[in-house]
């Protein structure tokens, strides 16, 4: 008799937990023939607050941790995607039918762009901030520093990628965030969560959902506690909606269009350019009287 | 005083020995000849010439090592020449990569490196574990970060690298000066031939089997042992495109003029007799502290020495006596007991040297405070915690660098003299000073001719601030933006 295999039951990763959504609701995830290949959590706007407050726990700790630490931390997360590649690529190739070629790459850009960024966390400050002339006896620097939580939504395409490219410049930055998966290949990010739950990630710093962008978005975007939103190659609708609705609480919108999503995906340079963190981060200046007297 | 009881008369507790274990398992492993790491493999020197690195705690020999010579060294450059080629073209994420697996294998291996550091070059273990292996793996991390984002340091024309690389280093931080020349130099694309210290050879040879280890491709890092010969023929081969050099004023002069001769790109860390200035409003107990790390970190073998102390004179008795006490304290010994705080001088050279100054300074009339309590072990270099007061700012141990656990104290009247005293002398690598006035602090750091700057601290290094000197303390910085521009053509 042929073994059965255990199916995997695939929930969301908040505050370092795999709960299913307080909602009960599940989406098919299916295979290009549109056989279903498991159920994806789908999150409400509660698994949704839930995740920010998590986020808003883990804030202080991870912004206040040396920015070293901080780095290694991310490049530990890169360590253990290396060693889960195989289950990433199934991940991606299940669902969207890829070759196994194109999903490798999309895996190891992934993983390359987590080690790019890894090495962001101590370098940042020093290519954004520094001192201030200032045209008086004082000793003025300006330091960057994180929003604090931050909401970022992944493209449908490339799922892993996107995701990766949204998620890492914020939490470089220092940032605690809520990030929604790709909808259409939530496995991905399930994935992901799994292996965030393991890696040296202190529970809260990254909180993935799975769902709906038209439920998940407007939400994060008339979050109060949220201080940035932003993502990749999202409907303009959806962008539009989510702009006006930060305007409210003045959130920060990060919102990039990219023309081609895989391709535009794979330049690596372009998405780990500094902007990319110093987009997720706020300048604060600080003055200090310089005298002998 | 019976180790581990109470003190009859001060009901003071004395520390019970607690010996580093690991140390067994790391003499045990030492290979008693080992080899030159030159194009991707371990080999004797051509001529088979080999000299003995000891154990300045005990004198016992710890192994004979290649003595690298003009053959060995045309290899070694050679090799980094065949090798610039593919590695100056290797994609930055790849080098990447490489950094961040060397940063984490240096992590793993941190405890055997920490305790081979403290046998073949003396220092406390506590510095090597807690000081020396954390800044060589961060080093290796940050600049392994920078490889990919060198764009954003380079100027017009994008980042290219210098070349082959002739670096040379001391004796005092046999690993991290291995760590400062190599990470930044291969972040940004180059090749290196490495000289360690003749007195500290084992720690950059166990270097070389990390990166043959975690597969740096042959020839991307060459090292050679020997001594003051082997470092002429480096940094004076016709191939090289760049020099790196820490160690004295003297020797960097000298190379500075082979370097102008051939018009090529160097680098120097050289001496310094660091002014640490403590105002009357500073913490004074928390100054004192910042004053014992200034001079008595790593036996005072530290070219950022703080070894001018400058005490404003209304509370320069108070501070002598504090210091004075304090002196007591120290623990000075076996270097690989948990609870030393001065292990052993270098060298022996180096010893004799220091005993030189001490003198001088007795001679010159200064006034000698010895840390008297110390018992010291009868084989091995030793030298005292020391300070002197009544010193002259002519007096020859307020000039010249000492490099050993000795401290000149003069005081000052007002701010304006602390700084012209803190400026007298053509060094300026280092200066400390303590206050509770950040407005003080911050001036004085502006008006201090000093590479590194410590307010209210002392001794604090980091992959991502610059760290050099100015004047005669050399020229060209390790770490940061600035330290990169220097590996970048």
């Amino acid at each position: 008799m042929s073994r059965v295999p255990v199916a995997k039951t695939c929930k969301l990763y908040i505050g370092g937990k795999y709960p299913r959504s307080e909602s009960g609701r599940t989406v098919p995830v299916l295979d290009p023939a549109g056989a279903v290949l498991a159920h994806a959590a789908r999150a409400s706007r509660k698994d949704l607050r839930d995740a920010v407050e998590a986020a808003h726990k883990a804030q202080d700790a991870w912004a206040g941790a040396t920015a070293y630490l901080r780095g290694q931390i991310l490049h530990r997360i890169a360590e253990f995607m290396e060693a889960r590649r195989d289950e990433l690529v199934q991940a991606i190739r299940s669902v969207e039918g890829s070759t196994a070629a194109a999903a490798r790459r999309e895996v190891d850009l992934s993983v390359d762009r987590v080690v790019s960024f890894a090495g962001w966390t101590d370098k940042i400050s020093t290519l954004i901030g520094g001192q201030c002339a200032v045209a008086g006896p004082f000793y003025t620097m300006s330091v960057a520093e994180p929003i604090g939580v931050c909401a970022v939504v992944a493209p449908a395409r490339p799922s892993l990628l996107g995701l990766v490219t949204t998620l890492m410049p914020t939490l470089a930055a220092g940032n605690t965030v809520v990030a929604l998966g790709s909808e259409s290949n939530p496995l991905p990010a399930v994935v992901l969560g799994e292996i965030l739950g393991v890696s040296d990630v202190p529970s809260g710093v990254v909180n993935l959902l799975t769902g709906g962008v038209g439920e998940i978005v407007p939400a994060m975007a008339g979050h109060r506690q949220i201080g940035a939103i932003g993502g990749i190659g999202l409907p303009a609708e959806v962008v539009a909606g989510a702009c006006e609705a930060a305007a409210e609480s003045l959130k920060r919108t990060r919102f990039v269009a990219v023309a081609s999503e895989r391709a535009g995906l794979e330049d690596h340079d372009r998405w780990t350019a500094p902007e990319a963190v110093a987009n997720w981060t706020e300048m604060k200046s600080i003055w200090h009287p310089a005298s002998l007297d | 005083m019976i180790q581990g009881r109470p003190d009859a008369e001060t009901d003071a507790w004395e520390l019970s020995p607690a010996p580093e274990t690991f140390a067994k398992t790391v003499r045990e492993g030492l290979e008693p000849e080992p080899g030159l790491y030159i194009d991707g493999g371990f080999a004797p020197a051509a001529d088979g010439r080999r000299f003995e690195t000891i154990e300045p705690a005990t004198e016992s020999v710890l192994a004979r090592v290649p003595d690298a010579g003009a053959a060995d060294v045309d290899r070694a450059v050679e090799s980094a020449r065949r090798a610039l080629k593919d590695w100056r073209r290797t994609p930055p994420l790849e080098r990447a990569k490489h950094l961040f697996r060397i940063a984490r294998r240096i992590q793993e291996r941190s405890r055997e490196l920490a305790v081979l550091e403290s046998i073949d070059g003396g220092k406390p273990i506590k510095e090597s574990r807690d000081v020396d292996l954390p800044l060589v793996a961060q080093h290796f991390f940050h600049h392994a970060g920078w490889c990919d984002k060198l764009r954003f340091v380079a100027g017009h024309g994008g980042p290219e690298p210098v070349g082959v690389c002739g670096q040379v280093i001391p004796w005092n931080f046999p690993l991290m000066m291995a760590a400062w020349k190599l990470a930044p130099a291969l972040a940004c694309g180059n090749t290196c031939v490495l000289k360690p210290a003749e007195t500290t050879p084992l720690t950059a040879l166990r270097l070389a089997e990390i990166l043959d280890e975690v597969g740096l491709p042959p020839g991307v890092v060459n090292i050679v042992t020997g001594g003051p010969e082997t470092g002429r023929l480096l940094v004076e081969h016709a191939d090289l495109d760049k020099v790196a050099f820490t160690g004295s004023t003297e020797v960097g002069k000298r190379i500075a003029a082979s370097c102008a001769r051939r018009g090529r790109k160097v680098t120097l860390e050289l001496g310094g007799k660091g002014p640490h200035v403590i105002f009357a409003d500073a913490a004074i107990d928390q100054a004192v502290e910042g004053i014992v790390s200034g001079i008595w970190f790593n036996q005072g073998q530290v070219c950022c020495a703080g070894s001018r102390l400058l005490v404003e004179e209304s509370v320069l008795e108070e501070v002598l006596e504090k210091l004075a006490w304090r002196m007591t304290t120290l623990r000075v010994g076996d270097p690989l007991d948990k609870n030393t705080d001065v292990g052993a001088i270098n060298s022996r050279r180096q010893l004799e040297t220091i005993r030189g100054f001490l003198q001088r300074g007795v001679d010159e009339g200064a006034r000698l405070h010895e840390c008297g309590e110390a018992t010291l072990p009868d084989r091995g270099f030793w030298c005292r915690p020391t300070f002197f007061s009544d010193v002259q700012p002519s007096h020859t141990i307020a000039r010249e660098e000492i490099f050993g656990p000795v401290l000149a104290v003069m005081s000052f009247r007002t701010p304006e003299e602390a700084v012209a005293r803190a400026n007298d002398t053509p060094f300026g690598l280092s200066a400390g000073v303590w206050t509770d006035k950040g407005a003080k602090a911050l001036e004085f750091a502006r008006r201090v001719n000093a590479g590194v700057v410590w307010c209210n601290s002392f001794n604090r290094f980091d992959p991502t601030a610059p760290f050099g000197g100015r004047r005669e303390s050399g020229y060209g910085r390790e770490g940061g933006m600035a330290g990169l521009r220097e590996y970048l053509a």
